[in-house]
């Protein structure tokens, strides 16, 4: 996984509370198997029309915004499907950092397997940072300060330790469990004699 | 200290804890379909990891099926990829895999109970937001992402945060015609998408206590709309019998062995819940969605609301695009809305108690001429069961489409779809723009809900149906 320290971009706000991981990226492209080449599918029903041919009032579709590493949105981000594809879809686009005023848990918990940083702040320095993306200036996000740079001005966030080094590092998740091994045999040898049913399926 | 449910669950499953909170959960049951899991065994191959202990695993095509003739195979060229790969994934790998012309074969969520694969107390996961379902017995479930996926095939553990306890309390007496589906409905319309977000819900109180477990199965499995982790209800002597002689439910010994854990498996009297809500029985109508979230409830003999009433700025903003994507204006009668399609089935609706709740009200009628209508049984087991019960034919004598289960028109992954503008009452869960087929207009109901709609060819209420 890509290590995350610092990123500096032109945001791009898309003004919408609840926008659901279905409309991140839709169904149809949920089939394949590998986790790339959802970039251009990104929000796939706002970005093309019924033909396939691109919406030019969405932002996404406009310079500088397609080139923009940051999102910002309206609360309760990711919300539904547990679909990691809405990730991986925002990663490809190019996409490494959200703001919200509040993100949904399993798209929350999805964006630091896969190297993006969520960021929730008050919904008051939401829409004031929303406005660096009507006048097309760039913020920088600084996960080792916890701190958002824009225009003269700087504000902090809060992320949690754990998370916060493993983006930071750039971590595997799998790797650093393995190495607990021998208190997950532990726990599952004190099951046998306690919940024996738990292992004997199958 | 007083425990709640959650934590007596949670504290049970602790295989490592740092001391910022960061805890290495034990994962006793794990449920795998074709959509999210081919990344996650892909991740294990170019590891070389193996899958830790594959018996506690359960796999299933369900999300990408068609719900047709199946004798012939999956015609769509990518569906049958990812159906194939979950094949030789479980094949290398090891894993029991009821494929898809399995008898056994269903919605993941619906077959993990109907098997006993699902029991009290364990921690259940899948890559899917609906596994909050398996809440309704007691088990903490949830949804997961591909990534954690991975993590549990090659640990048979997840990392995760300790959510907070939140209580629902529904007690008095359902009125007539309402249905489980209205009560998780009404709830989500009182807390919101977000309602729950951070935290697991238990429900409790009397009108949980009086549902039966399939019943429960629809208030867990839509907790995941409220934004909870995940949903709970304490397993009782109803969950207990549920599970007897169910084929992976524990035998023998380890059968009375179980029923010990089980009965320990409550809320003390004085555990402290961070949130508590309660809703009265006797507040609650048949419900649809009006909107395209499924916190926008009205009564089906309100109307659609009008969004300059609202104060908030972003709702009322929200609101707006609803009622353009809906083709809906402001204050019309909910029962004004003609329909096109009416959608049976669904991890949340598509029970054999489901089948037999909308059969009851259909016998000797027929649909309306302005709509097309189909059933899709939740398992291959409720299919069975219905034609036993004879439910089939009397949904085919209505004019219904009888189908082959799968998760179908709830998502539209498969050819069953609407299209743009469509309009469907649907037993499902989510009423998302584009959800069931781009510019498809959905409404959630009850089973029972649906089979008015079908009848009248409008959004109807279930109790003028006779």
């Amino acid at each position: 996984m890509e290590k995350f320290t610092k990123l500096k971009s032109i945001p791009a706000f898309i003004p919408l509370m609840n926008i659901d991981t279905d409309m991140i990226i839709p169904k149809q492209f949920l089939k394949t198997i590998k986790r790339t080449g959802l970039g251009k599918s990104l929000f796939y029903e706002m970005r093309y029309d019924e033909k396939g041919k691109l919406i030019n009032k969405f932002i996404l579709n406009n310079d500088p915004y397609t080139q923009s590493k940051i999102l910002i949105a309206g609360k309760n981000f990711g919300c539904g499907s547990s679909r990691e594809h809405a990730p991986w879809a925002l990663l490809d686009f190019g996409i490494r950092c959200v703001i919200s005023s509040s993100f949904a848990d399993i798209f929350y918990n999805n964006c630091f397997n896969n190297g993006i940083l969520p960021i929730t702040l008050e919904e008051k320095s939401v829409q004031e940072l929303s406005e660096y993306s009507k006048r097309k200036e760039e913020i920088e996000i600084n996960l080792k300060d916890q701190s958002i740079l824009y225009g003269n001005k700087k504000l902090s966030f809060d992320i949690e330790s754990a998370k916060k080094k493993r983006l930071l590092e750039g971590l595997d998740n799998i790797g650093l469990s393995l190495e607990k091994i021998p208190s997950i045999e532990k726990f599952e040898n004190s099951m046998k004699k306690i919940k024996p049913w738990i292992l004997n399926n199958g | 200290m007083p425990k709640t449910l959650y934590d007596k669950i949670w504290d049970d499953h602790l295989v490592h804890q740092d001391s910022d909170g960061t805890a290495l959960l034990y994962v006793d049951r794990h449920l795998v379909h074709e959509v999210t899991s081919p990344q996650a065994f892909e991740g294990l191959r170019i590891q070389g990891r193996k899958v830790r202990k594959p018996e506690l695993t359960l796999a299933v095509p369900d999300h990408n099926v068609p719900t047709t003739d199946r004798t012939k195979g999956i015609s769509d060229k990518e569906s049958k990829i990812q159906v194939d790969t979950l094949r030789k994934n479980c094949k290398d790998f090891g894993i029991n895999l009821f494929d898809v012309n399995d008898k056994r074969q269903g919605i993941v969520h619906i077959i993990g109970p109907e098997q006993g694969f699902t029991q009290p107390g364990t921690v259940i996961v899948c890559g899917d937001s609906h596994t909050a379902t398996h809440g309704a017995f007691g088990s903490l479930a949830f949804g997961i992402g591909t990534s954690e996926v991975e993590h549990v095939l090659a640990t048979q553990t997840l990392i995760q945060k300790k959510s907070k306890n939140f209580r629902v309390n529904v007690n008095g007496s359902l009125p007539a015609g309402v249905t489980s589906k209205d009560v998780i409905l009404k709830i989500i319309g009182t807390i919101g998408t977000a309602g729950g977000t951070g935290h697991v819900i238990e429900f409790a109180g009397d009108v949980i206590r009086n549902l039966s477990v399939e019943q429960r199965m629809t208030i867990c499995n839509m907790t995941i709309e409220a934004g909870a982790r995940a949903g709970l209800i304490a397993p009782d002597e109803k969950t207990i019998e549920y599970f007897k002689d169910r084929p992976m439910s524990p035998k023998g010994k380890d059968w009375d062995k179980a029923l010990i854990h089980w009965k320990k498996l409550f809320t003390d009297s004085d555990a402290i819940f961070d949130k508590e809500v309660n809703i009265n029985a006797k507040d609650i109508e048949p419900l649809v969605t009006w909107g395209t979230s499924p916190q926008d409830v009205s009564p089906i003999t309100g109307e659609v609301p009008d969004p300059e009433k609202e104060k908030d700025q972003d709702r009322k903003i929200a609101m707006y695009r609803s009622l353009e994507y809906m083709g809906l204006k402001p204050k019309m009668k909910i029962s004004d809305i003609k329909v096109d399609k009416i959608f049976i089935g669904s991890c949340t609706n598509g029970r054999i108690e489901d089948l037999r709740l909308a059969a009851e009200l259909l016998k000797g009628k027929k649909i309306a001429d302005n709509v097309s209508a189909m059933v899709v049984p939740g398992s291959g087991l409720v299919k069975r069961q219905a034609e036993k019960e004879g439910i089939d034919k009397i949904f085919k004598n209505a004019g219904f489409e009888w189908r082959e289960p799968g998760c179908s028109m709830c998502l539209g992954m498969n050819e069953d779809q609407l299209s743009s503008k469509q309009r469907c009452a649907s037993t499902s869960n989510r009423n998302f723009e584009g959800r069931q087929g781009r510019g498809g207009r959905t409404h959630l109901v009850s089973p029972g809900m649906a089979v008015a709609a079908a009848i009248k060819g409008y959004l109807a209420d279930v109790r003028e149906i006779n």
